[in-house]
């Protein structure tokens, strides 16, 4: 019988019929049609979202076994597409604003996540590089998506060039897996690698190849170069795209080859991650103290909160995964919010950037200071704000298994990334107020923000919901 | 008589892709020598897929360079693309221009 069951597949297909049928509705109505275009991506995507609900999580992988759907892929791709919709909500009055219509920006956005997914679903190195490309190649050209901005294209090169190396790293560490286990699928790699008494040099170095290729996408130092030039060149709009989501997909795809097919070497690839999580943690913190844009800063706040999400794999327990679900989730979360109020700085129509902006807007635009007040105190971890419970979490999961090292840097660094949120609120909250942001503020935008205040306020009320489903999402890893 | 086996092959692709490295970080002049660069990394790639393909006697490898081969063209595509619009704000596609952004 041959195996050709395509329902696990449904979302990605539905997905991929979506953006071919909008590049044509795009092709014969011009960029005037780019916000209705916008929202049927929007749509597309919760459509998507309802599918993947409905076919089912249970362990099966079709395709040969190159494509698998679990509890993991399901819940991670469930996270993708909020994250997908949230971004684009935030994205459609920005572009009008920097007159930037053009109807292959929600269409770009779709064929981003359509990689995305397969990344997560990926069960063979051949469906990994193509899901990771697709995904790349998109993001390549929506941080370029600025055409008239130097700075903008500058991002894209910078992106592009940097996104390429890793890609050739992970390219180059899988060619060396291959021939070293004899098979590109991840259950026969790990079935050989369990029965091998001494680990070959060669396949040591493929692993080593592939987990610099995989830093550079989660930008975890000494990878992270890109992230900060990128953040801040790159439209606003495709920032809080960057920020939001590629990085939920490549940590599934890092924790499913790391748990399945590696799972065998874990004494080898423990080593890297823990100095990158050490390493992502330290640069994180105290590289962030002496940015004044705020992009900058969010972009080392990224790759500080890396770190503390890479302590999870460390522990290398299910809880540990687990609290690695769960701390994207909630970063997913907290930055589409501060994002939001991000998008929301302009003067009389110009965006503006620099932390000092925000001086006196508890006085002149109290909500959206009180808003941007509690998200920073998410991000810095304070209870009983969301945040507070995915480093608890993931430290707790590092103490349990005697990372204690780990466990304490992650606390002192928290602490220093604690300075320069507390910062923002400072310059908020005491400075002496400067001129107004302006006051149109859409109802997307709007919504994100509330969602995402929301859910960090209401996080404390019922934890248990999110924690038991991260938790059983990520027990699916270790099943198999 | 002199063979030519798996290991000059792995040995040439290791070089290449190092040259392709090294090509991209030592290069100070010009944008496209990086794309050039980032090409040759790919290719070493192939070589070592198509010639672990033959020893394993598994067609697995070579079906994947093809699918490598297809994404560096779209790469290439894209890089170039990209590179256009960044001449036409900046004038220059020297990698020291690549600079506006510090910190």
């Amino acid at each position: 019988m041959i195996d050709f069951n395509l329902i696990p597949l449904l979302p990605e297909i539905f997905l991929s019929l979506i953006g071919m049928g909008l590049l044509i509705v795009g092709v014969s109505e011009g960029n005037r049609s780019t916000r209705v275009i916008c929202w049927a991506a929007a749509a597309g995507f919760a459509i998507a979202a309802l599918i993947l609900l409905g076919v089912g999580w249970e362990t099966r992988s079709v395709l040969n076994g190159m494509f698998v759907m679990d509890k993991f892929a399901g819940f991670m791709k469930l996270l993708i597409l909020i994250g997908l919709i949230a971004s684009v909500a935030l994205s459609v009055r920005y572009l009008v604003q920097e007159g930037m219509e053009r109807f292959e920006f929600p269409i770009l956005i779709i064929f981003a996540g359509i990689g995305m997914m397969i990344m997560v679903s990926a069960n063979n190195l051949l469906a990994l590089y193509m899901g990771l490309e697709l995904q790349a190649l998109s993001l390549y050209v929506l941080a370029a998506f600025q055409r008239n901005s130097v700075r903008s294209s500058e991002a894209g090169i910078k992106y592009f060039v940097l996104g390429a190396l890793s890609s050739g790293m992970l390219l180059f560490g899988m060619s060396l897996i291959y021939g070293f286990t004899g098979s590109i699928d991840f259950g026969v790699i790990g079935r050989t690698l369990g029965e091998l008494n001494a680990i070959p040099f060669g396949v040591t170095f493929g692993l080593v190849f592939m987990l610099a290729g995989l830093a550079f996408k989660i930008s975890a130092v000494p990878f992270h170069m890109w992230t900060p030039d990128v953040y801040q060149g790159a439209p606003t709009a495709v920032t809080a795209l960057f920020a939001i989501v590629p990085k939920v997909a490549a940590f599934a795809l890092l924790m499913r080859l790391l748990f399945e097919p590696f799972m065998a070497l874990s004494d080898q690839w423990l080593q890297i991650i823990y100095f990158l999580s050490l390493m992502s943690m330290v640069v994180g913190a105290f590289a962030a103290i002496a940015q004044d844009n705020i992009k900058r800063l969010l972009a080392y706040s990224s790759i500080g909160n890396m770190g503390y999400a890479l302590i999870g794999i460390v522990a290398g327990t299910a809880s540990g995964a687990g609290a690695v679900v769960l701390y994207l989730m909630i970063y997913m979360v907290m930055t589409a919010g501060v994002f939001a109020v991000v998008l929301s700085m302009r003067r009389q129509g110009l965006a503006v950037y620099k932390i000092s902006d925000l001086s006196g807007l508890s006085k002149t635009a109290p909500t959206l200071a009180y808003a941007m007040a509690i998200l920073m105190f998410s991000m810095s971890g304070i209870p009983p704000a969301a945040g507070f419970f995915g480093k608890l979490l993931v430290f707790n999961a590092a103490v349990t298994e005697g990372y204690y090292i780990l466990a304490t840097l992650g606390i002192l660094t928290s602490v220093v990334a604690a300075y320069y949120y507390l910062r923002v609120i400072k310059v908020m909250f005491f400075d002496e107020p400067i001129d107004e942001f302006d006051k149109d503020m859409p109802f997307a935008r709007r919504a994100v923000l509330l969602i995402s205040i929301l859910f960090v306020l209401g996080f404390v009320i019922k934890p248990s919901v999110f924690i038991e489903n991260s938790l059983s999402a990520a027990a699916s890893l270790f099943t198999g | 008589m002199f063979e030519v086996g798996l290991e000059h092959y792995l040995t040439l692709a290791a070089l290449l892709f190092t040259i392709g490295v090294f090509g991209m970080f030592l290069n100070r002049k010009n944008v496209i020598v990086i794309l050039m660069s980032i090409e040759l990394m790919l290719l070493a790639v192939n070589i070592n897929f198509v010639s672990f393909s033959a020893y394993l006697d598994d067609l697995v490898g070579q079906v994947f360079t093809m699918f490598i081969l297809t994404v560096a063209a779209a790469e290439a595509a894209i890089g170039l693309a990209i590179l256009v619009v960044f001449f036409r704000n900046k004038g220059s596609i020297a990698v020291e221009d690549i600079s506006s952004m510090r910190g």
